[in-house]
């Protein structure tokens, strides 16, 4: 599904972001991207929702090569993509609603179905009840599963999450990592980067560690040895 | 847990992303069991969409002016008043041509004779013009018949009548056939070489002035306005940019989940159209205003010339061309701030 082949890339200050990183991530997995600030975290998922351009090799995403993608293209690939942001990225001049309906108005559904899938999405994340309300006046767990729910109210492929739990205390952070592994259950193929490397020893899942653009590890870990 | 707790809600996205875009999505097109035939997005849906959200960003972008009056009714204002600056001069310019529009009509060359010319000199010189094929028609007015008209016109008869002698001249008003400048000034200058005549005057030199000046007001008000609509121009592009810096996260957002550039632009194009067409209305109503507080004036300024001319105010033509322009500058405006601001904003 998601195929790095020795990425480089370098920033115009002359800083190498990524150096030579190759992974391959199967259709339905669950990895989690981890290592200390700086080390390339970032990077990656800005190149892998089209954001950056790598500088050498090739990114495939479900048969497409990212480096090739016109500029035009790239809202029609990112509607394949769910993201969710550590700062969760939600507009408080709007209720819930129109917030988890944005990806669905600019993909251009349907009322009725923008309606539909909306709340199927609620739903899913607990929210339903809450759909009138301004997120402003939610707490950070929800804020975090009202973007939740918009990264996924379009049905995505692929699920990508930067620090999702970055703000959250450790039950709250649980509680979005298993709604994470619930949307892999059913097939979404899911990338989250985290430092929270408790919670990620926890799901015993697939780990990526990188450390100065060099991928260092890759496999499922045991509790100690994520970061060697 | 209402409609969906029986089927994932992400369950059906394979099908349905496969059916937008099949040539990229070949290889995962395989149908999950319990996969939602009702989720694609039809191209039907897709037009109803793509219709119905120029419609939202149309309502969105009027209430978006309404929400905040004061702001969007100054920039309007000073939207209104760039136009109605050049459309009031064009106004008085179509006005004036009205109120001279009797007056360029057949130009008159008036030839005014010695004093001492004898009368059988000045009866075959104007017996020899009126020969002239160059002339149409000859009057031939006697010092006598000038007095009395210049008499009953100026009520200056005792002064006259005091001098004792007839000041006036005899006075030959020429029609020349041929209007064409150059020709009156060759007919003038004939007559003026005449050993009878004393000075040639041609009327239509003011005429012509008068046309000049004319031509001079239109120019200058087209200058005006093109100046003019270059301000209005500057004022919404800087007006947009200040809503597109004011919802940068929102376009962030939207650029992000998958919003095209045509999707972000849409709303500000919209706003631009709005303060284009309050402009333009407010312009009309300010020109109108302008022309009912001077109708009054003028038509009392006509009548005691005896004319009944009245001023024609900015009619449904001025309000068509007023809105329609300044429409088209708000638009153009906007897009030029999209175009120069929205590729800018892009997620780091």
């Amino acid at each position: 599904m998601i195929t790095f082949d020795s990425v480089n890339k370098r920033y115009e200050s002359g800083q190498d972001a990524l150096v030579r990183v190759s992974l391959d991530i199967g259709r339905g997995d669950m990895v989690f991207l981890t290592g200390h600030s700086g080390a390339g975290k970032s990077t990656l998922l800005k190149l892998l929702t089209a954001i950056e351009r790598p500088t050498r090799g090739s990114i495939l995403v479900a048969g497409q090569n990212l480096g090739r993608l016109r500029n035009g293209q790239i809202p029609y690939y990112r509607r394949n993509l769910g993201i969710v942001f550590q700062n969760h990225q939600l507009l408080f001049d709007r209720n819930v609603f129109d917030n988890v309906a944005l990806p669905l108005s600019v993909a251009g559904c349907s009322k009725r179905e923008v309606g539909r899938r909306v709340r199927a999405a609620l739903d899913k994340v607990g929210l339903l009840h809450k759909e009138k309300q301004n997120p402003i006046v939610l707490s950070g767990g929800e804020q975090q599963r009202v973007g939740i729910a918009r990264a996924v109210v379009n049905k995505p492929a692929i699920l990508v999450a930067d620090e999702p739990t970055g703000n959250l205390d450790p039950q709250l952070s649980a509680e979005i990592m298993q709604l994470f592994a619930d949307f892999n259950a059913v097939g979404v193929t899911v990338m989250v980067a985290s430092h929270d490397l408790e919670l990620i020893a926890r799901m015993k899942r697939r780990v990526l560690t990188l450390q100065a653009g060099q991928l260092i590890y890759d496999g499922v870990p045991g509790r100690e040895a994520v970061i060697p | 847990m209402k409609q969906s707790s029986h089927r994932p809600p992400q369950a059906a996205h394979k099908a349905q992303r496969a059916s937008r875009k099949p040539q990229r999505q070949e290889p995962e097109a395989k149908p999950r069991p319990t996969g939602a035939v009702a989720a694609r997005t039809r191209l039907g849906d897709r037009w109803h969409s793509w219709l119905g959200h120029h419609r939202e960003m149309a309502v969105e972008a009027l209430r978006r002016f309404f929400a905040a009056p004061l702001a969007s009714g100054m920039t309007a204002l000073v939207i209104a008043i760039a136009l109605a600056l050049p459309a009031a001069l064009q106004l008085g310019l179509l006005n004036f041509q009205r109120a001279v529009a009797g007056w360029d009509g057949q130009p008159q060359i008036s030839v005014f004779l010695h004093k001492d010319a004898r009368d059988t000199a000045v009866q075959s010189f104007a017996g020899e013009l009126r020969a002239d094929p160059a002339v149409t028609e000859v009057t031939y007015i006697s010092p006598e018949e000038a007095l009395r008209e210049f008499q009953q016109a100026s009520g200056l008869g005792d002064a006259l009548a005091g001098l004792g002698a007839n000041p006036l001249p005899a006075v030959l008003l020429v029609r020349p056939r041929d209007t064409a400048s150059d020709r009156l000034e060759a007919l003038a200058s004939q007559l003026r070489d005449s050993a009878l005549t004393d000075a040639v005057v041609l009327d239509m030199a003011w005429v012509q002035r008068l046309a000049q000046l004319t031509e001079l007001g239109r120019r200058l008000s087209a200058g005006l306005a093109l100046l003019l609509a270059l301000g209005v121009l500057l004022v919404v592009v800087n007006t947009i940019r200040l809503h597109i810096e004011s919802r940068r996260e929102e376009i962030l957002v939207v650029k992000l989940v998958g919003g095209t550039d045509a999707f972000v632009r849409r709303p500000f194009l919209y706003s631009g159209l709005c303060y284009g067409v309050a402009g333009g209305l407010l312009a009309w109503l300010l020109v109108s205003g302008g022309a009912a507080l001077l109708s009054g004036p003028v038509s009392a300024l006509a009548s005691s010339y005896d004319s009944g001319y009245a001023l024609r105010g900015p009619g449904f033509s001025y309000l068509l061309a007023l809105t329609g322009g300044a429409a088209l500058l708000g638009l153009l405006g906007a897009w030029v701030a999209v175009a120069r601001h929205i590729k800018a904003i892009e997620p780091r």
